[in-house]
């Protein structure tokens, strides 16, 4: 099993949308290490033809008929935002513009 | 200190006999709830004037003789995972702070409807990940029983407020033993029903294969009125069993006879479990036969695999689940970033605390390309075959018993430092969650003088069986009776 480096957990951290501290990456390498390695010990069961379990309760995907109903009213559904104005959520610039240029 | 608040039949029939009203015992948990704060700090946020307003409406209900249900004007607290309109809810995390929410959560919509009334939100370890409600933004919660030690988590807040005798009931969310282990810990019954059987919508969601709402009380009678008013499918989440909920308190007959209590002997060696926890166990086992119940060994063989399953699972979950705090919608938002990727990467990591982070980290590790076969896909395999093991052993038995923990409550700060340690703690647990089936703590005895819980755990749909042999065993023992001296 692949062990755990540095630039590692930088990358997950990055795929996370996380950004760690010098001091926060080094503990958690170590911590990958011995948490992986704990986790390791699945690797002893032979699991093959075995069937994923993604729900422990085997339920047939329910369906209800299509009707339109009342929604929420859009602006208590912004009025947790940050920011917000005229029932839409603000945010920084998308897209970078010296990226682009 | 004020009264002590007695179980929710003992309210009930003071409200029927006109002794007391909602609003005097309303004020009585919100006074010892305020009062207990500095010690135990089991709550995040009290609602008292609404609470003291339910309560007048209720006891004008009563006064009409419209009452609603047996919990009706009875209070209840509630975990701070689980929304309600108006209300805050910040599930003790600093990226949810200021969140009102725009609705009410099934479970809590079940207690409005039954007329309980919520006091409050209980504290608990940030967005339910962990076992000591030590990694609340809000600080930890204290053990009643010892202010030194732990409550036990995730539900700690709830489980310490029933044990303090400060509400009769409280509800918690269940993810890998988040109300088995506290219970356990503080002395009180917790029981987590059927994966499926309450309702998750409302409940901000830690792992949402595995994740359950359930109840908090002092007697397994009491839990069952609770259940009562919380269980049943709904439309509004799609993993919600269909099928009715039974009515749990019928079946608490207190008659054992003819019933086969299987004992895991992989959960039943000395290895890894404290040898008075063992004890207390094995005399609860022996105190089920003489009401009547005949014991035969069963064996889960899969059951030294469930925490690697049960962390690799969970945390792959919780990745994806946290990615919607991202400072756009709610709570915190990190000020002054450029751009939208700095705005997400400074919110989150201003927002979550250290567990949390290390929750998402691994869990995006095992989702990620390259390692999601090895690792969550693996870990989904072994599930099956977990799975597997309880069906085979619910073919010799109609419920297991077990320890609920290795130990009794460990003191503030003493696993903090070492994960593995911590996550050991929920090797009896966890397995329940992974299976989807019911599972409760209720007391059965002390290890220098803290709660010992037994475990017991019935086939999926079948939370009424766990119901009675706790119930059946609380006619018989006095266990959990004994409240801590701070609550007396």
């Amino acid at each position: 099993m692949a062990r755990i480096n540095r630039s590692e957990v930088e990358r997950v951290a990055s795929l996370a949308r996380l950004s760690l501290s010098e001091e926060e990456a080094d503990r958690l390498v170590r911590e990958f290490e011995s948490f992986l390695g704990y986790i390791d010990t699945l690797q002893e069961i032979d699991t093959a033809g075995v069937v994923p379990t993604a729900h422990p309760i085997s339920l047939p995907t329910p369906t209800r008929p299509d009707e339109p109903e009342a929604a929420m009213d859009a602006d208590r559904a912004v009025a947790n935002a940050p920011e917000a104005a005229a029932s839409a959520f603000l945010v920084p610039k998308v897209i970078d513009t010296e990226a682009e240029g | 200190m004020s009264e002590r608040i007695g179980t929710l039949r003992e309210l009930r029939a003071a409200l029927d006999a006109r002794q007391t009203s909602s609003v005097e015992i309303v004020g009585e948990c919100l006074r010892r709830a305020e009062a207990s704060q500095e010690t135990i700090h089991a709550f995040v946020g009290l609602r008292a004037e609404a609470a003291l307003r339910e309560a007048e409406a209720a006891d004008a209900r009563r006064g009409r003789g419209e009452v609603r249900s047996p919990i009706d004007g009875l209070p209840i607290a509630i975990k701070d995972n689980m929304v309600q309109t108006g209300e805050p809810t910040h599930c003790a995390s600093r990226i949810l702070e200021g969140f009102i929410s725009p609705y009410t959560s099934t479970a809590v919509e079940g207690l409005e409807q039954s007329g309980a009334i919520v006091i409050g939100r209980t504290n608990m370890d940030e967005f339910a990940m962990g076992s000591s409600t030590e990694h609340s933004v809000d600080g930890p919660t204290r053990n009643p029983w010892d202010p030194s030690r732990t409550p036990g988590g995730s539900s700690g807040g709830s489980a310490a407020a029933v044990a303090a005798r400060i509400v009769p009931a409280a509800l918690g969310s269940d993810t890998g033993g988040s109300i088995r282990q506290p219970a356990s810990f503080c002395g009180v019954v917790g029981i987590k029903p059927t994966y499926g059987r309450v309702s998750r919508w409302g409940l901000v969601a830690f792992a949402s294969s595995l994740d359950q709402i359930g109840a908090f009380a002092q007697t397994a009678a009491d839990c069952a009125w609770v259940l009562e008013a919380i269980a049943g499918h709904d439309p509004r989440d799609s993993t919600s069993i269909p099928e009715p909920a039974p009515a749990y308190s019928g079946v608490l007959s207190g008659d054992l006879s003819g019933l086969r209590l299987g004992l895991p002997k992989e959960y039943f060696v000395a290895e890894g479990v404290d040898a008075g926890v063992l004890a207390a166990v094995r005399d609860a086992v022996a105190q089920l036969e003489r009401a009547g119940a005949k014991t035969v060994e069963v064996s889960l063989p899969h059951a030294r695999y469930a925490i690697a399953t049960y962390y690799a699972i969970a945390n792959a979950e919780a990745s994806s689940n946290l990615a919607r705090f991202d400072g756009v919608r709610y709570g915190h938002r990190a000020a002054g970033a450029k751009g939208l990727t700095e705005m997400y990467c400074r919110t989150r990591s201003e927002g979550f605390g250290a567990e949390v982070k290390r929750r998402i980290l691994l869990g995006t590790y095992f989702l990620s390309a390259g390692y999601y076969d090895a690792y969550y896909r693996k870990a989904q395999q072994v599930r099956t075959l977990l799975r597997g093991d309880f069906e085979q052993a619910f073919m010799a038995c109609d419920a297991l018993v077990t320890p609920t923990s290795p130990e009794v409550a460990f003191r503030l700060g003493e696993k903090t430092s070492d994960l593995l340690t911590m996550y050991l703690s929920d090797i009896y647990t966890v397995s329940a969650n992974l299976a989807g089936i019911p599972a409760l703590s209720t007391p059965c005895g002390f290890v220098d003088g803290l709660p010992v819980g037994l475990q017991i755990l019935g086939p999926a749909l079948d939370e009424a069986t766990p119901l009675r042999i706790a119930d059946a065993f609380q006619r018989i023992t006095d266990h959990h009776l004994a409240c801590p001296g701070g609550a007396a």
